[in-house]
Formats: C-alpha cells, structure tokens, sequence
C-alpha cells in the first residue's frame, strides 16, 4: 500500500473518532503515528502538535501538519483531506436529515438538549487553557479582566489579546 | 431578539476566512462573536443548536457547524466555501510556521508575548461560554447538564467522547420532557 494511501486512511479513521474535536483523538493519533506506523518519534509529535495549537483556527489542522513531516505537500494534502472529509460528510448528511425533519415538533427540543453539552465543553477547554496560562499574578489577571470584557462587552476580542500580549511582552 | 441577514456566498467565506485567521487557541468563540454578533447571520439560539449537533458528531463542532451553515444558506457551494474560509487562512499559516519553525522559537520576546496572549485568549473562551449561557437561559435542569460538562472535561479530565455520550442523551431527555409537559398543559 502507497505511503499516500496508508496516510489518508490512518487519519480517516482519526476523523470519523473525533468526537470532540482532535483533542479527543490525541491518544489514539499519537499510538498510530509513533508505535503503529513509525512515521514519527515521541519528541516529534510533541512539537508538531504544539506548533498547530500556536497557531490560529481549529487545533484538528494538526493532522496536517504532521502530514507534510510524514511525506511532504502530497502529505499534508492526504492528511488534510482524510480528517476533514469523513466528518464533513457526515455533517452533511446530518444537516439534510435535519432539514427534512424540520416539521417535526420534537425535533427543536432535542436539539436545544444539546446545546449545554456544547457551550458547557467550550467553558471546560476555557478553563483547562487558563490552567495553562496561569502562571503567575499578571496572567491570572490578564485571564480574569479579559474574561470579564468579553462577557459584559460587545467590543472585539482582538482588544483584550492585543493588550495581553503587550502586557506580557513588558513584565513576563 | 434583532433581525438575521442572510449572507451571499462571497460574504459566507469571508466570514469563515476571518474567524479561521483570528480563531488563536478558541476558534468556537470567534465563530460565536462572528456569526452571531458581527454579521447576525443566525439568532444566539439558531446558532447554540447548530454548533450543538456539530458537537456530537465526530470532527471540530466549528467545523461541522460550518458545513451546516454554509448547506443552509447556499447548498453544496455554501458548504465548501464555509469550509474552505474556515481552514485555508490557518493552513497556510501553519506551513509557513513549520517552515521557519526553528527561528520563530527562539525569537526573544515572541514567548512572553504568546504567554500574555494564550492567557487572554482563555479568558476570552470562558467570557464566551457565560455570555452564551446568560443569553440562552437553560432551564435549570439543562444549566445543570452544561455544569456537568465543564466538571467531567475541566476537572475530571474525562476523554471527551465520555463527556459527550453520557451527557447529551441526559440533556435531550431532559429538554423532551420539559417540551412534553409544555404541551401537555
């Protein structure tokens, strides 16, 4: 089998796992590239998953770049289409199948039963990043004042990370 | 509540563009601040739904929220455009940051200024969750089930499909039942 191939489908099977986001499958991305298939040693993956969470948008472009140090542009390409489309799909289809259900006078209801899991797990990954952050005085402040301006403000967010940074840049 | 705007298909991806590009260390608050506060695409409540399907299913809820939307407002082309605006600004990023990987780590001054920002930023995802929570107002059986949430991935560090198994039957149940007395009054 192509290295090409075996990239798509080991992250193929990652996506249609991910329940959560890549978080979820961190455990299960790391058996398969590091001890099933080799393409990667521990340090690496450490890294490379790290340098995905530094940058901006959804943490699962991880896969991607792990796919570009495994095999290149035609790499991330395979990496990249195997963890999103999967998923993709399956939105797709349940988007659909919403849409036709749309009538139907349970269908609101159960769907709002969703949603505390949803905004509750957005709390928890704030929380779990503030544990992160916290490491002294100023960024505890920094979290507590940011939170603060982005609940009781409609102002842009931008604000509060702007001044964190310079504020970090000038005592951390 | 205001009036909602339907975006055009230009609009659709430039909106995604802008909350994959800005979307540092909580993409699911921008999505929010974005969708729902900047350009009204959906209501608060629209939206929570939307993103609350995207979380049970396998993927980034943003991500499959994205397909949803985008399939709502235009089709197939909706979709892919939603989706392409989410990730392409990041992707390319991030191979720029793999490429110079070894001189953006050790720029002095860039560390301190990402700590002051990765701390910001996690308040700006918590401010997110509380306002979405004071605006929604969970009935409290529901606030319960969000509480739990927070307490099983924030505290307990339960792997995340647990989370999300256990609890989203117990809020669909909970939230049926509310609607069945409603109706049945």
């Amino acid at each position: 089998m192509s290295l090409l191939l075996q990239i798509l489908l080991a992250f193929g099977t990652l996506s249609l796992l991910a329940i959560g986001g890549a978080n979820a499958v961190l455990p299960e991305m790391h058996r398969l590239l590091v001890e099933v298939h080799g393409w990667m040693d521990d340090a690496t993956f450490s890294q490379l998953f790290a340098l995905a969470q530094a940058a901006p948008g959804p943490n699962i472009l991880a896969a991607s770049v792990m796919g570009w140090h495994i095999a290149g542009p035609a790499g991330l390409a395979a990496a990249t289409i195997g963890m999103l489309l999967p998923a993709a799909l399956l939105a797709w289809a349940v988007a659909g199948l919403t849409h036709r259900l749309s009538g139907a006078a349970w269908l609101k209801p159960a769907q709002f039963g969703l949603v505390p899991v949803a905004v509750g797990l957005i709390a928890a990954s704030g929380v779990i990043m503030a544990g992160a952050a916290g490491t002294g005085w100023l960024s505890w402040a920094i979290i507590g004042v940011s939170t603060l301006f982005v609940w009781r403000t409609s102002l842009s967010p931008l604000w509060v990370l702007a001044g964190g940074g310079a504020l970090g840049l000038l005592l951390l | 509540m205001s009036e909602t705007i339907t975006p055009g298909k230009a609009a659709l991806f430039l909106g995604y563009a802008k909350i994959g590009l800005l979307g540092f260390g909580g993409v699911a608050a921008w999505a929010r601040r974005v969708i729902v506060e900047e350009r009204r695409w959906l209501s608060e409540r629209d939206y929570a739904e939307v993103l609350g399907l995207g979380q049970i299913l396998p993927g980034p809820n943003v991500g499959n929220a994205a397909v949803m939307i985008g399939r709502r407002f235009h089709g197939l082309s909706g979709a892919l455009l939603a989706t392409a605006g989410l990730y392409a600004g990041p992707l390319a990023i991030l191979i720029a940051l793999s490429l110079f990987y070894d001189r953006y780590g050790t720029t002095p001054g860039v560390a301190p200024f990402m700590q002051g920002v990765a701390a910001a930023a996690a308040g700006m995802v918590i401010g997110t969750a509380i306002k979405m929570g004071e605006k929604l107002r969970p009935p409290p059986e529901l606030l319960a089930v969000g509480l739990l949430a927070v307490a099983g991935a924030a505290v307990l560090r339960l792997p995340l499909p647990v989370v999300v198994v256990t609890l989203a039957p117990l809020g669909v149940w909970l939230s049926l039942r509310r609607a069945w007395k409603a109706g049945a009054r």
